[in-house]
């Protein structure tokens, strides 16, 4: 292929604008890669890994790389859906995710990767990690036992919100998510439900108050289209 | 507000005052109120972040994020032993636990009193003359039983680690075999006059011609760096020395620093002049503190002979300055981004690369990062040429290498060959007791077997940043393993999924089958993982962090094997020995109580 603004993923063309990765060019095709920390309106961040591909085969997260002319994507592989699926499983056992009780149930996109990805088991042994519920806000609850460290509301709050409302703290498996005020409660900040830090939350670490069932599971999200199925859509109707 | 806060508060003022309240100095900043306290107070957060203008939760990610900036209160004597494999090696867990013993403290903890508290800590970078420990920051070094009695002794007696016996801080080079750099004289000045007499492009072609490559581990020729760097848009342009010498095994930059510290600064002083910068940073590890102040010395003294601050030898236009930033307990900050971020006063997670710090490095700006060798060997470029610089070593592999030797052989320390260097040769000149096994490169590296001892030290064959860990015919390579799988898990900087979660789960399946119960499918499971964590991590720490494993299961799988329980799958946990408390609150032992083994 020699087209100078086409890449190949997984053997088909790919039409690419200057300056796109390769996640953003497959989405605007209409092309799913798998991601949890991406989001069209923010910066690439590549830490959740599950955009990795293999390009001109080296390994590489579709999110911060380049599209470049005549690239040679792999992504829709056994072996790429294979690390995936561990991919999901760490994150699954890393926190405390229950989704039949949780609910974004549904609407979330590590559930619906992990489905989507046919993740059966968590296989590794669970963390079991204490994380701590916030209440103390009116309009929000924070529950931290979902988070996945994907930084979309420390991204979303600084550079969106222009508040600074959380950040990333610790190190290693200690890493998460700090509220930025000395209480460290959401209660003590300017946080409010319009934010978009509110509603960009990939999991359902960051949920309105007062709201429970009003769609009914089975009719949300991800239960009516798997989340590769639409991806541009999918992407609209989130934001 | 209580006297001891009106204290923090007149502290703090100096503190900031000292660091031009500059937020990019905030590890350093942190550093001194943690060494003033033992600890950084929920009250110094919150100061640190108004005067800053930081938000507190910046202040707190930076402070959570290193090992030797803590929230909680340490002992007015804060302990802690390098717990490197070689450590272990010569016998520290023992004197560890007589320690704990003594000073009535258990790991990780404060005694009640607040006088002492006891930890281990990642490789101090004192393998050739271990067991070494950290008191208050302070390095220790030939830790025995006895020693470990008098330092109880004048914890108790409350004396000023400033005060205790000079030769418990004696640190030694153990040059063993110098070669072109260590074993050359060298005039300050030199380097840089020769390097100005053929002006900077003509440096600079030498420099290219010499093929050096940089000494850190990822060889990426250094000409070409430094080309980049000039040619790069920017508004300012920096060289940044990484002296984070953090990989298990490594202490060679230790001694470059240490004894040839003039040759560093000079080194960096080259690059500036190539590159156009004004100003050079060396991030020294925190574990080197006990060098700083000699350090500084060193650098007023080259301001004074003018081989550093404006007009560098009375060149129009070359002004150049070094200033030092202490790590504080991070091993990733050896990786050139996650530096970076740490010289910015944040935590230390790498960056997305490309770009490259070449081109938007420190505060944005083009930026050099070179390790400590590789600044020292532009000296010779410049007094010798490229032409001489390039007839040692191999064609790919050009000049010498230092590397710093450990574990089982008979003179531990710093050796320095040209490049191509048969292993065997080094096991030899170091007096290695019957190998077993060779960690070249740290945790990180590679492992070589008996068999693979007549290959060669080079970029080609066996690359290394200088770590060269022997293993003699008696030691156990699991424990090895399980040592470097620790280390990982502990330093793994968190930001993507695969080493922060792989790292603790490969961990706990070492664990283990330390413990008995490993099977087969553990094994199995190691490999998996560390592919993953191999392809799907942001930096070579993930990258990595499974290689020693995966060596050491292809290499010495006996040693995992004579572990392993004899079943297709053994449970993590015993599932009678769970129900003890349950027995033990219903008082009873009867045979019904208890689960029955299928043994």
């Amino acid at each position: 292929m020699n087209d100078y603004d086409k890449f190949a993923l997984d053997g088909r063309p790919i039409h690419f604008e200057r300056g796109q990765s390769i996640l953003e060019a497959a989405l605007a095709a209409g092309v799913y890669i798998p991601n949890l920390c991406h989001h069209p309106e923010f910066k690439p961040h590549g830490s959740c890994k599950l955009c990795t591909v293999k390009v001109n085969g080296r390994f590489g997260s579709a999110c911060t790389i380049k599209a470049m002319p005549g690239q040679e994507v792999a992504s829709d592989t056994p072996e790429l859906n294979g690390n995936r699926r561990v991919l999901l499983q760490m994150l699954f056992v890393e926190g405390n995710h229950f989704c039949p009780g949780c609910e974004k149930s549904g609407n979330c996109k590590l559930q619906a990767l992990a489905y989507d990805l046919e993740m059966l088991t968590p296989h590794y042994s669970h963390f079991y990690p204490v994380r701590e519920v916030d209440a103390s806000h009116p309009d929000i609850v924070l529950d931290f036992n979902r988070c996945i460290m994907c930084e979309l509301c420390v991204r979303a709050s600084r550079d969106i919100d222009g508040k600074n409302v959380f950040a990333l703290s610790g190190r290693g498996t200690e890493s998460h998510v700090v509220v930025n005020c000395p209480s460290g409660k959401l209660g003590d900040t300017d946080f409010s439900l319009d934010d978009k830090a509110a509603s960009v939350c990939p999991v359902g670490a960051i949920l309105p108050k007062r709201v429970g069932f009003a769609v009914p599971i089975g009719e949300r999200l991800y239960d009516v289209d798997p989340i590769s199925a639409h991806p541009v859509a999918k992407a609209k109707e989130e934001v | 507000m209580t006297t001891k806060e009106t204290g923090l508060g007149s502290f703090l003022d100096e503190t900031l005052k000292r660091h031009g309240d500059d937020p990019g100095r905030l590890v350093q900043i942190l550093r001194d109120v943690q060494a003033q306290y033992g600890h950084v107070a929920q009250r110094a957060i919150e100061v640190l972040a108004e005067r800053l203008d930081l938000p507190v939760g910046s202040v707190e990610s930076t402070l959570d994020f290193y090992s030797f900036l803590t929230r909680q209160p340490t002992g007015a004597y804060r302990i802690l032993f390098s717990d490197n494999i070689t450590d272990r090696m010569l016998g520290n867990q023992a004197i560890f636990d007589h320690m704990a013993r003594r000073l009535g403290v258990k790991r990780g903890e404060v005694t009640a009193d607040g006088l002492a508290s006891l930890d281990t800590t990642s490789c101090t970078g004192m393998c050739d003359q271990g067991p070494a420990i950290l008191v208050n920051g302070m390095a220790i070094t030939h830790m025995t039983l006895r020693r470990a009695d008098q330092i109880c002794e004048l914890i108790r007696s409350k004396v000023p680690v400033a005060e205790w016996p000079s030769e418990f801080f004696r640190v030694d080079h153990n040059i063993r075999r110098a070669d072109m750099l260590l074993g050359a004289d060298f005039t300050s000045g030199s380097a840089l006059r020769a390097a100005i007499e053929m002006g900077r492009d003509a440096y600079l072609a030498e420099v290219k011609r010499s093929n050096i490559r940089g000494r850190g581990g990822a060889g990426f020729t250094t000409g070409v760096k430094w080309e980049a760097a000039r040619n790069a848009k920017g508004e300012a342009r920096y060289i940044v020395c990484n002296a984070d010498e953090g990989e298990p095994g490594t202490f060679k930059d230790r001694v470059l620093l240490q004894f040839y510290a003039e040759r560093v600064f000079e080194g960096m002083a080259l690059a500036a002049f190539v590159v156009g910068a004004k100003l050079g940073l060396v991030y020294l590890r925190g574990e080197y503190l006990y060098m700083k102040a000699g350090l500084e010395e060193k650098l007023a003294e080259l301001r004074a002979a003018r081989l550093l601050g404006r007009s560098i030898l009375g060149v129009d236009g070359f002004d150049f300055d070094i200033e030092i930033h202490m790590g504080a307990g991070a091993y990733i900050c050896g990786e050139e981004t996650a530096l970076i971020e740490s010289l910015e006063g944040k935590a230390g997670r790498p960056r997305i690369r490309p770009p490259f710090p070449v081109t938007v490095g420190y505060k944005n700006q083009p930026t050099v990062v070179n390790n400590v060798e590789t600044l020292c060997k532009a000296t010779e470029i410049a007094l010798h040429g490229g032409a001489w610089y390039e007839g040692f070593g191999t064609k790919q592999s050009t000049g010498t290498k230092i590397l710093s030797v450990s574990g089982d052989v008979e003179r531990p320390g710093i050796y320095e060959y040209p490049f191509g260097v048969r292993i065997a040769q080094v096991l030899e000149d170091a007096g290695a007791k019957n190998p077993r096994a060779v960690q070249i490169s740290g945790a990180a590296g590679q492992c070589l077997t008996t068999r693979e001892f007549g290959r060669r030290i080079a970029f080609e064959d066996v690359p290394t940043a200088g770590s060269f860990m022997v293993f003699g015919e008696h030691r156990d390579m699991f424990e090895v393993a399980l040592n470097f799988a620790h280390f990982f898990q502990h330093e793994s900087c968190g930001f993507c999924t695969p080493c922060r979660v792989g790292t603790t789960i490969q961990a706990k399946i070492m664990d283990k089958i330390a413990a008995g119960h490993g099977t087969q499918y553990e094994m199995n499971e190691l490999q998996h993982l560390r592919e993953v964590m191999r392809t799907a991590s942001h930096c070579g720490l993930g990258q990595t962090a499974g290689a020693a494993i995966a060596d050491t299961i292809a290499r010495f799988r006996e040693d995992y094997e004579k572990r392993l329980a004899r079943r297709d799958f053994e449970p993590a946990f015993d599932l009678d020995a769970a129900l003890a408390r349950a027995r033990e609150i219903t008082g009873r032992d009867d045979a019904d109580s208890r689960l029955l083994s299928d043994a």
